[in-house]
């Protein structure tokens, strides 16, 4: 035969998706955040985001290389990248850049090489990176430049965010505490302090529709996530006006950065549609739970991290509806 | 004083309590085995293949002990200890020593990239399973070793692998163990655990084709096509044809030989007979250029693994 | 619009042939016919080397009562009863018959008269099955299950309605598309058969909307006929898996193996094969010739042939203008779930229902990389079940877990595979769990 057929089990044709495809395109959905967070912090969160991606994609490529000597490029799929991106979000823009370093040394390094590198962390890297930095720098990681302050890196003026402001009302200012917060519409733009990724609720969402129209992710973690945080905060408002109303909670803070795109991790959420949803809702009982009743003013990214090691569990219990009617006996 | 009396009296009430605990629980609990079952573990080797048919080495002395109690031990052989472990084993339980000969996984499959030329090219899991399920499978050949290594995967003992070179599985002969697991997870049936035979020398057919003479010629140069040649040529009655197909008998098979010579194929292979004079290697026709080679290459290898 | 509720993914369709009428095939030389053309037991050769056939004649006869007879498609002599790797791969048995001529048997009514089963008011249930039977017609979206024992339901069961399949929801084919256009009236009569051999007043010939052309044409056609109902159906793959057509078109869903479409109360046949049991009970006319698209991006025309079984696959290829030069890749069926050849002697059989050819470029699998637990595929699979878990145990031997979480339910879609971002060959594994896990079942009940 002149020449040799290729024979394989079908099916033979492929849908052409691809990892690099999922990661570029959570990517791209994170361009308006992005922009967002160059605008309010100027040239302080271009240092910190461009540190954090490159750390990130050096300490993979530099693990891979020399301590799993493993000869296949894996910086390349575009997860480094996003985890990158996704830790720098979580920093407030007057980082220094060392600390930035060991932040993106424990997320690549701890959170995902040691498991075995892509598909196999059960804890979202950049989530492991920023709690290791919060809980080891919690001065340098608390204190939030005041947003608008372009030419200002480490010396930019800092001043309470929202977060801390509702905070003192529950602890024992009482509801003139919160008349200090932004109006609405600074939390939806971003006019407000907090970490480079989190200030723009807009931009946040505009991520999120294009992660659902290109069908990145599927609905079910953002909205039993959101629709949770919205009833159960609503429920504490109305109960005392001391907690801020759902719309305050829902702007202020990672809760959207979170929901949209820090719990939607493939890798450390659930697989099932019904898990999906429990492990949804449980963030946002515990996201609310921690704001209102824990030491800290932000709750998000222990409630992820929390739900990250169930999600084993999740998947055990929760199996998709199988096809086929049961037989009546 | 009184907060360190106190820890003392507190700590040792407490232990006392827990002993009590501990002691009538394992009187109330004590499971009652057979002593004879630890200590045939201890000669055991401990390597848990599951060879034996047994669920790992406590489970094949357990059944050791039964059996010895019924009688006989016949029929149980450690394949990994061999010989030596099952004397052992019936010292400790007053038997008489059975002796099994030793045995060794033979691939009967000779269809290098050089004999069965490759037809197809698979695009898929490396496993043997998922060829299996494309027919044929990459070679014209539907019964011959696929050589995706499904057996090297199961082999605990790491005495298989696949040689890049020939795309065959090939057994080291000084590590294998006879466990069975590859046999087992063959998905064409090709490895038989065959005697070593004396000085590990053995007959095999290193075929397992069983289509007619024209096709199993077609798909590869050192087929059996069942001429029977051998059958006719053996004077101990130890080889037989079955559909297409001879079969040595190890237990028959007197090592003579002759069938090796007889077989126009080279697809009889007299496995680690020291290299024969080269006298008789010039009477051999020019067509077994297959068959020559084969017979180089093992011998040569085997010895040194032996040596 | 109707569809199927779980899972299902859209792969381009790529119906190329779509629009080129059915041609017929030229005599081939040499006619092969495997004994394995169906799903049960083979048939068993009736015929010796020398034997003189016409078109028509038996040659091979059922073996029990899951098989089905095999009938000469050419008239001549006979060559040799030996074997041949058909669409399988595998060697199995066949017989080889020299074409002469083309003499047909007289029983067989060649005329293209339409004969509606008002004109044949005598024909009982039973007659129609038995013709079918006898005429060795199988189902011919590609499974082949024997067309009679499905029209035979199992004591305890009642057939309610009738579903013809018509959706090819498979990519690049477009023979039952072809069928349609052309042989409509001919497909109702045949559905009309059906549902008199099971003794029901409603069927329903279930049309994926990429084809409108035929949708109207089957409406207008099928005013004569009350009780048969043209459906129109979204286009999603697979639905037409049995189980996903019935999901789509009554809503219900067959309870998880081993219960089969009858137990909801549908029987569910091809188009083809509804054209097939006209020809059979109508015209006498056994199977001997079938519709099967020849195609690919990189053939010079793709066509819709009308060829007899037997004929090798290389002369159809030699008749769209060759074998292309960059071939990689010849699939016999679809892309999602037809068998990739390993040479072009393989004659057309009974589920010969297509044949793609794709180039090197096309046919090589993407590189794999690590699973990233998107749950992708558990949203593709329209059985419900993880594929992710199905295929890591199954790679891991775990044949306890596989079972435990429903493996014997897959249909071998191909949809999980197909929408994995990592190129993971999911299905590889599936399938070698599957079938493991089938043998255990066996292994048990046999006990």
């Amino acid at each position: 035969m002149a020449n040799k057929f290729i024979i394989s089990l079908s099916p033979h044709v492929h849908g052409n998706d691809s990892v690099q495809r999922n990661m570029y395109g959570v990517c791209i959905a994170l361009v308006p955040a992005l922009i967002c967070s160059l605008y309010y912090f100027g040239i302080g969160a271009a240092i910190v985001l461009a540190t954090s991606v490159l750390a990130c994609v050096f300490f993979e490529w530099a693990i891979n290389k020399f301590i799993l000597r493993n000869d296949k490029v894996t910086i390349t799929d575009g997860s480094a990248i996003l985890t990158g991106l996704l830790l720098g979000f979580n920093l407030p823009s007057n980082l220094p850049i060392w600390i930035i370093f060991i932040g993106a040394l424990v997320a690549i390094g701890v959170g995902k090489m040691t498991f075995g590198g892509l598909g196999c962390n059960p804890f979202n890297p950049a989530l492991v990176g920023r709690v290791f930095l919060l809980i080891s720098f919690p001065v340098q990681m608390t204190s939030w430049p005041v947003a608008g302050q372009w030419m200002a890196y480490t010396d930019a003026e800092t001043a309470a965010t929202p977060l801390a402001i509702m905070k003192k009302a529950i602890t024992g200012d009482g509801v003139e505490a919160l008349s200090e917060l932004p109006s609405s519409f600074d939390l939806l733009v971003g006019a407000h302090g907090g970490c480079l990724g989190e200030v723009s609720a807009i931009a946040l969402l505009i991520g999120l529709a294009y992660m659902l129209w290109t069908r990145i992710i599927t609905w079910h973690i953002p909205v039993s996530l959101l629709g949770t945080v919205v009833v159960l905060s609503g429920l504490l408002h109305l109960s005392n006006p001391i907690y801020s109303s759902p719309e305050q909670v829902l702007m202020t803070g990672g809760l959207l950065l979170g929901a949209c795109f820090m719990a939607t991790d493939y890798v450390t959420s659930p697989m099932t549609p019904k898990g999906q949803l429990i492990y949804g809702a449980s963030i946002g009982l515990l996201t609310v739970v921690i704001r209102t009743f824990g030491a800290y003013p932000e709750g998000m990214s222990f409630a992820i991290l929390i739900m990250n090691a169930f999600t084993p569990l999740i998947n055990t219990y929760c199996k998709p509806k199988r096809f086929g009617e049961v037989i009546k006996k | 004083m009184d907060v360190i009396w106190i820890a003392v009296v507190a700590l040792g009430a407490v232990g006392f309590l827990l002993a009590v605990v501990l002691f009538v629980a394992s009187k109330k609990f004590a499971v009652h085995e057979d002593p004879r079952i630890a200590q045939v573990s201890e000669v055991l080797p401990q390597a848990n293949c599951g060879g034996c048919g047994y669920p790992g080495c406590a489970g094949f002395a357990g059944a050791c002990v039964k059996a010895a109690d019924a009688g006989t031990m016949e029929g149980l052989l450690c394949p990994v200890g061999g010989a030596p472990t099952m004397e052992n084993i019936a010292k400790i339980l007053g038997q008489e020593i059975i002796s099994a000969a030793p045995k060794v996984a033979v691939i009967r499959c000779n269809g290098t990239c050089e004999n069965r030329p490759r037809v197809a090219e698979f695009d898929g899991v490396r496993s043997c399973r998922v060829q299996l399920m494309l027919g044929t499978g990459e070679t014209g050949c539907a019964f011959g070793c696929l050589g995706c290594g499904d057996c090297a995967s199961v082999c605990m003992f790491g005495a298989i692998h696949i040689n890049p070179e020939t795309g065959m599985a090939e057994v080291d002969e000084a590590k294998c163990t006879a466990c069975g697991a590859c046999v087992k997870i063959c998905p064409r049936r090709i490895i038989e655990l065959r005697p070593k035979g004396p000085k590990s020398r053995r007959m095999a057919v290193l075929c397992v084709n069983r289509d007619k003479g024209a096709v199993a010629n077609k798909v590869c140069k050192v087929s059996c096509i069942g001429c029977g040649k051998c059958v006719k040529v053996c004077a101990f009655e130890a080889i037989t044809m079955n559909s297409n197909l001879a079969y040595i008998d190890p237990e028959k098979c007197k090592l003579c030989r002759k069938c090796e010579d007889a077989c126009p194929r080279g697809a009889i292979h007299a496995i680690n007979f020291p290299a024969r004079k080269p006298k008789a290697a010039e009477e051999t026709s020019s067509a077994q250029v297959g068959k020559k080679v084969a017979i180089d290459e093992r011998p040569s290898k085997s010895i040194e693994t032996n040596a | 619009m109707k569809t199927f509720k779980i899972g299902g993914v859209h792969p381009a369709e790529n119906k190329l042939s779509a629009a080129n009428p059915i041609k017929v095939a030229s005599l081939p030389k040499q006619a092969v016919f495997s004994m394995f053309q169906h799903i049960g037991s083979p048939a068993k050769p009736v015929v010796t080397k020398g034997d003189a056939v016409k078109v028509g004649t038996l040659l091979a006869e059922a073996d029990g009562f899951v098989s089905a007879p095999i009938y000469s498609s050419v008239s001549g002599k006979v060559n040799k009863v030996d074997a041949i790797v058909d669409a399988s791969g595998y060697r199995r048995p066949a017989i080889f018959v020299d074409v002469e001529g083309d003499e047909w048997e007289e029983s067989i009514d060649r005329s293209s008269t339409l004969i509606t089963l008002s004109d044949r008011p005598e024909l009982t249930d039973k007659d129609i099955v038995a013709k079918i039977k006898e005429a060795g017609v199988v189902g011919m979206g590609g499974a082949t299950f024997p067309c009679h024992v499905k029209l035979s339901p199992p004591p305890g069961t009642k057939a309610e309605c009738v579903i013809i399949n018509a959706v090819e929801c498979e990519p690049y084919l477009t023979a039952d598309h072809r069928l349609m256009l052309e042989k409509a009236d001919e497909i109702l009569v045949g559905v009309d058969l059906i549902m008199k051999a099971v003794n029901v007043t409603k069927g329903y010939v279930a049309i994926e909307n990429n084809k409108p052309d035929a949708i109207r044409l089957m409406r207008e056609k099928a005013s004569k006929y009350p009780h048969i109902e043209v459906v129109p159906l979204q286009v999603k793959y697979p639905q037409g898996g049995e189980k996903q057509l019935i999901a789509a078109v009554i809503g219900r869903e067959v309870p998880a193996p081993p219960a089969i479409p009858i137990h909801v109360g549908a029987v569910v046949q091809n188009v083809g094969t509804a054209f097939a049991v006209y020809e059979a009970v109508m015209k006498n006319k056994p199977l001997f010739e079938r519709v099967i698209t020849v195609t690919g991006k990189s053939v010079k025309e793709p066509t819709n042939f009308m060829a007899r079984i037997g004929t090798p696959m290389s002369q159809l290829i030699d008749e769209c203008g060759g074998l292309p030069e960059d071939t990689g890749k010849v699939i016999g069926g679809g892309p999602m779930m037809g068998k990739a050849l390993m040479n072009l002697d393989v004659p057309v059989c009974k589920g010969s229902s297509g044949l793609l050819i794709m180039n090197q470029k096309e046919a090589r699998r993407g590189e794999e990389q690590p699973c990233i637990r998107c749950a992708k595929c558990v949203g593709a699979c329209p059985m419900g079940l993880e594929p992710y878990l199905l295929a890591t145990a199954s790679s891991m031997r775990n044949w306890e877990m596989v079972e435990d979480n429903d493996i014997v339910s897959c249909i071998e879609c191909g949809s999980c595979q197909f929408t994995c971002p990592s190129n993971r060959a999911l299905l590889d594994n599936i399938r070698t769990g599957k079938s493991t896990v089938m043998a255990l079942i066996r292994a048990r009940n046999a006990k």
